[in-house]
């Protein structure tokens, strides 16, 4: 009795947590304007989509490409960054490791709209004009602790005497860190990377105060403006079911590799 | 001079904070000669191996290699290997590519690399496991790799932490003689980090004792079990009695309350000394004319090759013997000991001996807390000199019963009686002799008696 209750429980959260990306999904496959109307099946909507033939579809593809260019180069520079402070932050002793630990923490517990409007006031105050820029700059900003996040347990879990022994064995420092301290800590940054990838990808917040007035549109900021002008266009509905489906298979894949890095060790 | 000298420390000093680690070290290593640093834990001798590696600066002084300073040589310039104690291999490379490491780096070129590499694999009796996952291999086998990974370079000289402190006893051992042939045949200068004594006299040409940041002694593995030079390093090195004794002249010693032969000469007459006699030097005989002294049995315990009995002499000291033998408990014996036996070693110190202030008539300041004495002869104000005996410590069970409190930082047993060391919470070190049984790190109230206090006008 009480197992059969855990099953129902469980699949109606699954069921609750799933339903709109399944809605969705469904209703992508149907030429109605109107999300729920049933028009018989078609791939219409992913003809459009990829042709770009439909009321504005030129600009909803320039906002995907923005989207992934400004999530990968944010993702980039703050895995980059972010480890280089990780490194900073574990060589550092008692207090002051804890009071960095607990600095970096804050940006993420921040709300995004603090977080966005108070950037928003640094650039005007500093006189940037606000566009691609300031959105990047922003984009780092808000990415970087979670790949500091992601890189520190790296560095914990890591032998501290291998670093010296490079050093002993005749490495520059230089040479240290690319052949020895890298490699170690590769997997914490490739989970930051897609942690601050994916971060990127779907901030609206942030990025709407900082993308200024040049007309500057990221999937989010695109939709809610589509939004706002009545009714959702139909071709977003592919849109998201596709990027659905890469998240998801993006996943599978992590998963398989962290199964087999786990079964060789 | 010093050509003969591989490596030669001049006046090395580190402190970290007010903490003073390592305090003006000189040592010297001769080409090709095993040095093992030995001492307790926290005793520096870690830190001293990682300023010859480069990995640590020194405050003061100089570290020679081959007469030149390498003190300001960054530890990847250095001709120096270490092997690590938690082996510290490349975790995301195998066997081989560990071991290639160094000499990748020095650009050597790849047929050489597999040929150095294969010889070093052999020579630590692991062929055949290049292609292997250093994730895969056992803690031994990890240690050989580190060891092979450190010779291959042909290091000038090869530094050792604690290599074998992670691996089980028989292991151990085992490793112990493999790292004797290996520095015998690799004829490469080893200095070895440890704080297992029998591990040291096992592998060392030289041993250097260290505690608490200074060198204690610095000899052969006999020299320093057979003529220890003071009672930290008697009692650090294998099992002893160490004892209070009083020189009475040239070659005769009084202790346990008996006059003993000796062949120690220039101590003086009538002058206070400590005595170490090995627990194995101590004979049984049955012969009335050769025994200098009576004993009763209270203890005897088997110990595999030996037995280890505990005596109570008719002067009521007690002492550690050990015979291949077994004499009953409770059983009447009669003993001797052999004047080549006898060790007799300067004392460091006869009383407490700390600076004080007159605080007022009947008081001194001194160790940061006001004590009574017998100020006679000085007024208020006086800076002095104040000494007490060990016995007019007091050692209390509360840390707030005392006027000043500290910690148990080192116990001897003196045959009748415990000798402490006893850290004051500021720092300072006071000896204390006592019939109570205290353990190492107790928290203790200290006292001192006014009558044993005497105080001595400065003379600076």
């Amino acid at each position: 009795m009480k197992k059969l209750f855990a099953q129902i429980y469980i699949w109606l959260l699954l069921a609750l947590l799933y339903a709109p990306l399944v809605f969705i999904a469904i209703f992508s496959f149907t030429e109605s304007r109107v999300l729920g109307n049933w028009t018989g099946f078609s791939t219409k909507l992913y003809g459009n989509l990829f042709t770009g033939g439909m009321n504005g579809g030129g600009a909803l593809l320039s906002a995907v490409e923005n989207t992934l260019i400004i999530a990968l180069i944010a993702a980039a520079v703050s895995t980059l960054l972010g480890t280089i402070a990780a490194i900073g932050i574990y060589n550092l002793r008692g207090r002051k490791k804890q009071t960095m630990q607990f600095l970096n923490n804050i940006p993420m517990i921040n709300p995004d709209i603090i977080t966005g409007v108070s950037l928003f006031l640094l650039f005007v105050f500093l006189g940037f004009s606000q566009g691609y820029v300031t959105v990047v700059l922003a984009h780092i900003t808000f990415c970087t602790p979670y790949v500091v996040l992601n890189v520190m347990p790296k560095l914990s879990q890591m032998n501290p005497n291998i670093y010296e022994a490079a050093l002993d064995l005749g490495a520059t420092p230089s040479q240290a860190l690319w052949k020895v301290l890298v490699p170690e800590l590769r997997p914490g940054m490739i989970s930051g990377f897609i942690l601050a990838f994916t971060m990127s990808l779907d901030d609206f917040a942030v990025t709407f105060f900082t993308r200024g007035t040049i007309g500057l549109d990221t999937l989010s900021t695109y939709i809610y403006t589509d939004a706002r002008k009545g009714g959702l266009t139909p071709e977003l509905r592919p849109l998201m079911t596709l990027i659905f489906l890469i998240v998801l298979i993006l996943l599978i894949v992590i998963n398989i590799r962290a199964e087999k890095a786990s079964k060789k060790a | 001079m010093s050509n003969d000298y591989i490596i030669d420390i001049q006046h090395l000093s580190k402190s970290y904070g007010d903490h003073k680690v390592l305090d003006d070290i000189n040592f010297y290593v001769r080409r090709g000669e095993f040095v093992t640093l030995l001492g307790p834990s926290g005793c520096g001798k870690t830190t001293l191996l990682r300023q010859i590696a480069g990995f640590v600066a020194p405050d003061e002084g100089k570290i020679l290699l081959e007469g030149k300073d390498i003190s300001g040589i960054p530890p990847f310039e250095r001709p120096l290997n270490t092997v690590f104690q938690r082996y510290a291999l490349f975790p995301h490379l195998d066997v081989f590519d560990n071991i290639a490491f160094g000499l990748k780096l020095q650009k050597v070129p790849a047929k050489e690399i597999e040929v150095r590499v294969k010889k070093m694999l052999k020579m630590v009796s692991m062929t055949d496991y290049e292609d292997r996952s250093v994730d895969s291999l056992s803690g031994g086998q990890q240690q050989r790799v580190a060891i092979a990974r450190a010779l291959v370079n042909y290091p000038k000289v090869l530094l050792l932490d604690e290599p074998l402190a992670a691996l089980d006893l028989k292991m151990r051992k085992d490793m112990q003689l493999e790292l004797k042939e290996i520095h015998r045949k690799m004829g490469i200068t080893f200095i070895y980090v440890t704080h297992d004594q029998e591990e040291a006299l096992t592998l060392s040409d030289t041993i250097v004792v260290l505690n608490e940041g200074r060198i204690q002694q610095i000899g052969t593995p006999t020299d320093i079990y057979n003529e220890p030079c003071n009672s930290f390093v008697a009692d650090f090195i294998g099992e002893s009695n160490i004892l209070n004794a009083r020189m009475i002249r040239d070659r005769r010693v009084e202790f346990i309350g008996h006059e003993f032969d000796c062949v120690d000469e220039g101590f003086g007459e009538d002058v206070l000394v400590d005595v170490v006699v090995r627990p194995e030097d101590i004979y049984f005989t049955t012969d009335p004319a050769r025994c200098q002294f009576k004993a009763k049995v209270n203890s005897c315990i088997f110990k595999g090759v030996h037995y280890e009995m505990w005596v109570d002499t008719d002067d009521g000291y007690e002492l550690m013997i050990q015979d291949y033998d077994a004499y009953p408990v409770g059983s009447e014996v009669m003993l001797y000991i052999d004047p080549d036996d006898i060790q007799v070693m300067h004392k460091e110190r006869l009383c407490n001996t700390v600076p004080a202030k007159v605080a007022e008539d009947g008081v001194v300041e001194m160790l940061g807390a006001k004590f009574e004495a017998s100020t006679a002869g000085f007024s208020a104000g006086d800076e002095v000199t104040a000494e007490f005996p060990f016995s007019a410590v007091d050692l209390l069970d509360h840390q707030e019963d005392g006027k000043l409190s500290g910690e148990v930082h080192f116990l001897l047993y003196k045959a009748d009686h415990y000798h402490l060391t006893v850290r004051t919470d500021d720092g300072d070190s006071l000896w204390v002799d006592t019939n109570d049984i205290w353990d190492k790190g107790d928290l203790v109230g200290i006292d001192i008696a006014p009558e044993g206090i005497k105080l001595k006008a400065r003379n600076d």
